[in-house]
């Protein structure tokens, strides 16, 4: 920390330069930042402790093919599930088409198998009393500004009302929302009750899309689904049970691989980057050639010159990174607050923090490795003549 | 001067270059880089300029370190843009040329897309009665009523299952999409639980090899052919409509009307009559509109993702760039002083490390266009598409993509070099001179 001084001074000797580089830095790590929230949002959901014990059972032959209502007692009886929900895609949309929403009909005890999902008991008991009831997460409340006790008209783009009508106007009675940063994608949804639906829908009532059940032990989880897919075996709707987990790695897969596509940006960038720095280090440390000579003249020894001229690359990532982190982090702020909680979008959370300050480090070290190291073999008496 | 007003007309410079490069045409490029070219070779500035450019370009190979930064900087921002612009064009090309404006498509209204609608069987009945369509040798009309239904195989990269779409057919279905042919095995036996598949989607599934069977509706399928149509529908599975019908239990009811009209002005007509008739309640639209509709949320997300990541790689690259050039015309400053004491004017060495930083930045352009370009042109990807299964689409690395990577690099080069190049014309000669 005493030489922090030293290396600061030594690190803007030449200030445009520094500059011009930590600009550079800023650009990589911004990047950085806003493609790792995007593929945070589209890995981390389902990727928690309460998902762990949670499965999805839903049609063999595709997620829009629909189960009947009967499977629910069957499902309940099979030793293992502590507990078993339903639900039927809506989807639908809000005033105008690009505003698609994620909307499904859910049983009454739905919330009780998304202990995440923080929802007040009294907006709950009301949702079961209001037979148009409506709950919604508070990243989409917020952004369509609605309010506890407004009427909400959405649009139907499946499933039309008894009376051929597409619009169906529901009562927001709960708002509820997630704690965990990784997790705020899921406060995009709208729930509302399956009674309704199945009352007021003209077709496609009376069936369930798909079933969430927990298992009271996580290690009995594969056993379950085989029971499960068992009791269906050779009828005309054949089941597939798995883990939330393995359902949304799938579901998630069939929109892209999003891991390749940013894996390749995130390559490009840091080998530039890595080129880049590697050029500035060796220029800073090839006209100090002199100056590194009388720190060892003095008595600074070999490793002690090692350890400046590192130092002084990892604080020029360091310097950069954390600005371009924090800039994306105001970014990804805005983006979600313009665009609304359905873009794919995390914010710059811990996670982040911690994989972005491993790169500033790692990239630092490789880069100082050269020139620190042609500062540390240098020979005093031919660097002071200038040989 | 003062040096603010030249710094500002150094940023005014830039920007009028980037400008220019955006909406100039490649024709009237060309015609300012001969110009350029007739320049250097037949004036006497010219002239000086090129000697002075030879000079810095002889000795790159003494800073290649600092040079590639430049070139790799660019190249990073020329491919990263290609590739994603290359997947957008890709799955916009595929949507849009499964359209055309001569064939319509018709939905229960208020549905987007043919897995939300439903048509009953008095629509579809119905629809081909219209007098706009088009009718077949036979005398029948050219209407399609189909069905679409959703089954799910493993992907053969992933192993993982994927939505694959499935669409029942009626004998109709042929003249309405002349273009498909049957490139393996044979067509499917009207009545018979047989399917065809699209030529991408047997790329990209398991179990679509032909004499394979699949299980749809829990019934088993048997595949007897493959067929190419050139679009979209490569990537669907197709059988006969009232055989998916009975294994879904739809009835009689179908999801859409695809109809060919006897020409595309006969589609206003063709929608206000339906549209209008109290049996209906269905929408129109031409095909084309359909797909491209379609195509327009994703193409457009990449479209901006590519710019926005394009963009902060540029202005990384851009800094770089700047340094190389600043450093480099450091180096130079005796050399560029002493030429300034002996008579050259400031344009030849502000032209020198201009065309210097441009030829790097070309030759940064023109591997990332490259790179991108081999490893990307042909490239397959699939994504969920409107009808919630995938849609097998290619990379199109396009020579206009190519062109405007190759704009990109040189606006980058512009401003990287034109700070640089001012700072060394602009420098009092006795103190370049005194410079160690």
């Amino acid at each position: 920390m005493k030489y922090l001084h030293l290396i600061w001074s030594a690190l803007f000797r030449r200030k445009t330069r520094t500059l011009f580089t930590i600009v550079s830095v800023i650009a990589a790590f911004l990047l950085f930042g806003l493609l790792n929230s995007v593929r945070d949002a589209f890995t981390s959901a389902g990727h928690n402790v309460a998902g762990a014990s949670r499965m999805i059972t839903m049609s063999k032959e595709s997620f829009v093919v629909s189960l009947p209502t009967s499977l629910l007692m069957r499902i309940q009886a099979v030793p293992g599930v502590s507990a078993v929900t339903y639900a039927s895609w809506f989807g639908g949309y809000y005033q105008e088409p690009k505003n698609q929403l994620v909307a499904e009909a859910v049983a009454p005890n739905y919330f009780d198998l998304y202990p995440e999902w923080v929802l007040p008991a009294a907006q709950l008991q009301a949702f079961h009393r209001t037979r148009t009831g409506v709950v919604v997460g508070q990243s989409l409340a917020e952004h369509y500004h609605w309010k506890l006790g407004d009427k909400i008209p959405l649009q139907a783009t499946i499933f039309p009302q008894k009376d051929g009508s597409n619009v169906w106007t529901f009562d927001l009675v709960g708002i509820y929302h997630v704690n965990d940063p990784r997790l705020k994608g899921e406060e995009g949804a709208l729930f509302f009750n399956w009674d309704y639906f199945d009352q007021a829908t003209q077709f496609g009532g009376g069936k369930a899309g798909w079933y969430v059940l927990r298992v009271a032990q996580p290690k009995d989880a594969d056993r379950v689904a085989r029971a499960i897919d068992t009791l269906s075996a050779n009828s005309d709707h054949e089941t597939k049970t798995q883990s939330e987990d393995a359902f949304q790695t799938s579901f998630v897969s069939q929109f892209a691989d999003i891991g390749l596509i940013v894996g390749s940006i995130m390559g490009a960038v840091f080998f530039t980057l890595i080129l880049l720095t590697g050029n500035t280090m060796a220029q800073a440390v090839r006209e100090r050639i002199p100056e590194l000579a009388i720190l060892k003249t003095i008595g600074f020894s070999n490793r002690s010159v090692l350890a400046l001229v590192l130092a002084e690359s990892v604080l020029l990532l360091a310097l950069g990174g954390a600005i371009g982190l924090l800039i994306s982090g105001a970014v990804v702020s805005g983006i979600r607050a313009k665009l609304g909680p359905q873009f794919p979008m995390l914010p710059v959370g811990g996670d982040a923090w911690a994989e972005g300050i491993a790169l500033m480090v790692i990239i630092g070290l490789v880069v100082g490795a050269l020139p620190a190291r042609r500062g540390m073999k240098l020979r005093i008496i031919d660097a002071l003549s200038g040989r | 001067m003062p040096k603010f007003v030249w710094s500002l007309l150094t940023l005014l410079i830039a920007a009028a270059f980037v400008a220019l490069l955006v909406w100039l045409p490649w024709w009237a490029a060309a015609v300012a880089a001969a110009l350029l070219v007739a320049w250097l070779l037949l004036t006497r500035t010219g002239r000086q300029a090129w000697s002075v450019t030879r000079l810095g370009i002889a000795t790159v190979p003494q800073r290649l370190g600092a040079a590639s930064v430049v070139v790799v900087g660019i190249a990073g921002v020329v491919g990263v843009l290609v590739a994603l612009f290359a997947m957008a064009q890709g799955f916009q090309s595929t949507l849009i040329e499964t359209g055309s404006d001569d064939t319509a498509i018709v939905l229960r209204g208020g549905s987007q897309t043919e897995l939300n609608s439903v048509l009953n069987h008095d629509a579809t009945v119905g629809i081909g009665d219209e007098p706009q369509v088009m009718h077949d040798a036979q005398g029948r009309p050219i209407a399609s009523p189909e069905l679409v239904v959703v089954a799910s195989l493993p992907k053969v990269s992933s192993g993982l299952d994927a939505n694959v779409e499935v669409r029942g057919i009626g004998q109709e279905a042929w003249p309405l999409r002349s273009r498909v042919r049957i490139i393996a095995g044979r067509r499917f036996t009207p009545g018979l639980r047989e399917l065809i598949v699209g030529k991408r989607a047997a790329k990209e599934f398991e179990h679509t090899a032909i004499g394979a069977k699949v299980s749809l509706g829990g019934q088993p399928w048997t595949v007897v052919g493959e067929f190419d149509s050139g679009d979209e529908h490569d990537s669907e599975l197709w059988a006969d409509a009232d055989v998916v019908a009975s294994a879904y239990r739809r009835g009689d009811s179908r999801n859409s009307v695809t109809v060919r009209l006897k020409s595309p002005s006969q589609f206003a007509a063709f929608k206000a009559a339906l549209t209008t008739d109290p049996r209906f309640k269905v929408d129109a639209s031409t095909t084309r509109d359909y797909y491209s509709k379609q195509s327009e949320g994703l193409t457009r997300l990449i479209r901006i993702l590519g710019t926005t990541v394009a963009i902060i790689m540029a202005i990384g690259a851009i800094f770089g760039a700047l340094n190389t050039m600043y450093a480099a015309v450091a180096t130079r400053t005796r050399e560029i002083a002493t030429l300034r004491a002996i008579g050259f004017r400031g344009a030849p060495v502000v032209v020198s490390v201009l065309i210097e930083t441009l030829l790097l930045a070309i030759a940064g352009g023109v591997i990332g266009a490259g790179l991108a370009w081999a490893i990307f042109d042909h490239y397959t990807a699939s994504t969920l598409g409107a009808n919630f299964s995938q849609v097998v689409f290619e990379f199109r690395v396009t020579p206009a993509l190519l062109a405007s990577g190759l704009k990109w690099a040189l606006a980058i080069g512009f401003v990287g070099g034109l700070f640089p190049a001012m700072r060394a014309a602009l420098m009092p000669v006795t103190d370049g001179l005194r410079e160690l």
